[in-house]
């Protein structure tokens, strides 16, 4: 049974004041999510990936088309027991402190008074708020608030959590820590559906994504099979001013700079100019990705739609 | 009542108590002391009335003013916060929050004016030396003035269903004013003719009746109040209240929260 099946879900806003006219958030939907693989929603800001969270969530409603979560209809309030949200940026109730506001989630999570007492504990250490008893949340910073949220999300112990932006506001250690609770998510057979605007996020950790832009569906699969016909970019730098011939059969673009060289090539020759240069005895210096094989195909869907939607005006 | 609703309220009631909303009884108490020993010192045998109308018209007025301002933020402020989110992606029906946003404004307004009333008796104790049986019928004032609340805090959370803060806080107070004339005004559609006659007498029932509920004047003067009337009270605060209230979950239903 997938997690959720989203079938055909299209969201059209009225804007303006005086003369409405519709403005399309979200053209018809249809993606599924099979139980425990970790799913990431991409897309640049504004692409629809809130949009459509806000609407499985019920918090918007759609224009047209349904979704069935964990086998029921996504309406369904015995859905929203077994399910956890992360909002983007999320703001709570800052008079309360993370022990009372976990609290009040869990009762209307309907998770029992004693299964809260041991629950609430464990969740804040499992995010990394062990020392907050008494603290209100108007003095947390946006990181500690971050962590209430994903906290939130998986007290009630859902079978399947939506966190949008999860790592916003977060330093890089938050973020590995983000990305490790989401994997231990996925080891307790949980599914995870994010989304990001952080390729490097969800080609670290996805089973699987849909890539979205401009409220349309661009592309959707495992990360090998969408990357499988592009290629990524890495930088090569080396000491001295010699450009070896076999870097150059590589295609690589090398630019001279002191007594360095920087050359460019793509992810898959990246062996054969360390080869190149061990033979020629030349010291490397360094080698940095500069686009992931996931950004490069990113690119390439948004680049088409573009031309597309120009072609088309 | 939905375990749901409670947990709202509970914490609709908690806000309001670290908002420090309960610090108007410190205004209050001021008010109420001062005006006792003032009363005491410059009037003969009236001290009873001024007390009891002065102190039953600032507990209307505190509370008046409490269920305004905090009704009409009690959804839009959520919506603007986005707290509401993580409230409704669980299983909370919209119509539970909006009846349990109602509870908790609802039940503070009482506790509130539970000590305020302490503060009344107190400082007629103070001026008379002793309660007399007629001093019973400020409890019934009091609790029509909890009606005229529960029908306040209905409309504020209707028109913070849909409106801005400001504009419920217009809407609100302004029905405010009106229904406290509005025997006046069932009075002026009587004497009006015609399609004029139509519009005034639906406006005058439209509005809620705050005169009727109003009995200030009357108990201050030691005027019995026959249980009909209570009764009669009763039923139009909680169907006017029900009737807000309907309106307030209908148009919440279909909000979008963008």
């Amino acid at each position: 049974m997938p997690a959720i099946e989203i079938l055909g879900l299209e969201k059209t806003y009225m804007v303006g004041f005086w003369r409405k006219r519709p403005k399309r958030a979200l053209q018809p939907l249809h993606l599924t999510v099979e139980e425990g693989e970790i799913f990431g929603f991409l897309g640049p800001n504004g692409a629809g990936k809130t949009t459509t969270l806000k609407m499985l969530m019920g918090l918007v409603f759609p224009t047209a088309g349904r979704a069935r979560i964990l086998g029921k209809d996504w309406t369904d309030p015995e859905v929203k027991a077994q399910i956890g949200f992360l909002p983007e940026q999320p703001y709570f109730y800052d008079y309360l402190t993370a022990h009372e506001l976990l609290d009040y989630y869990g009762q209307l999570s309907g998770v029992p008074a004693t299964d809260r007492k041991r629950r609430i504990p464990e969740v804040l250490a499992r995010v990394g708020l062990t020392d907050v008893k008494g603290l209100q949340l108007r003095k947390f910073s946006k990181g500690m608030l971050q962590r209430t949220g994903i906290a939130q999300a998986i007290l009630h112990n859902p079978k399947l959590v939506f966190f949008d932006e999860p790592m916003s506001g977060l330093d890089p250690l938050g973020r590995r820590e983000v990305r490790d609770l989401m994997e231990q998510l996925k080891q307790e057979g949980k599914t995870v559906f994010f989304s990001t605007h952080i390729l490097s996020d969800a080609e670290a950790l996805c089973d699987r994504v849909a890539i979205i832009h401009k409220g349309e569906l661009r592309g959707v699969g495992a990360v090998e099979e969408l990357t499988a016909s592009v290629q990524g970019k890495v930088e090569v730098i080396w000491q001295g001013t010699l450009v070896p011939a076999s870097m150059k059969a590589l295609g690589a673009e090398c630019h001279v700079t002191g007594d360095t060289v920087r050359a460019v090539i793509s992810e898959s020759q990246q062996d054969a100019a360390i080869d190149a240069l061990r033979r020629e005895r030349i010291r490397l210096i360094a080698i940095t990705p500069l686009r992931t094989s996931l950004e490069a195909y990113f690119v390439e869907k948004l680049q088409h739609s573009q031309t597309t939607a120009g072609k088309t005006s | 009542m939905s375990a749901r609703i409670v947990h709202i309220a509970r914490n609709t009631f908690r806000e309001a108590v670290r908002d420090r909303v309960l610090y108007n009884l410190i205004a209050f108490t001021l008010l109420l002391s001062g005006a006792a020993i003032f009363v005491g010192q410059i009037s003969i045998d009236i001290e009873r009335l001024v007390v009891v109308n002065l102190g039953l018209t600032a507990v209307s007025l505190f509370g008046v003013v409490i269920a305004i301002f905090i009704g009409i933020g009690l959804v839009s402020k959520e919506i603007e916060k986005r707290t509401l989110y993580t409230v409704l992606s669980r299983p909370v029906r919209r119509w539970e929050f909006i009846v349990g946003k109602f509870f908790g404004l609802a039940g503070t307004l009482v506790v509130n004016t539970f000590f305020m009333a302490i503060g009344v008796f107190g400082a007629l104790l103070y001026v008379a030396h002793k309660f007399s049986l007629s001093d019973a019928q400020i409890l019934v004032a009091l609790y029509f003035i909890i009606l005229e609340f529960l029908i306040i805090c209905a409309l504020a959370l209707l028109f913070s269903s849909f409106s801005s803060p400001l504009l419920s806080a217009v809407f609100a107070f302004s029905l405010f004013v009106i229904g406290s004339f509005a025997d006046d005004l069932r009075g002026f559609a009587a004497l009006t003719h015609g399609l004029t006659r139509w519009f005034a007498t639906a406006a005058a029932y439209l509005v809620p009746n705050f005169s009727t509920l109003n009995v200030i004047s009357a108990v201050a003067h030691r005027q019995p109040l026959g249980a009909q009337l209570i009764a009669q009270n009763t039923a139009y605060a909680l169907f006017y209240t029900a009737m807000a209230l309907s309106g307030a979950v209908l148009i919440f239903e279909r909000r979008n929260l963008k």
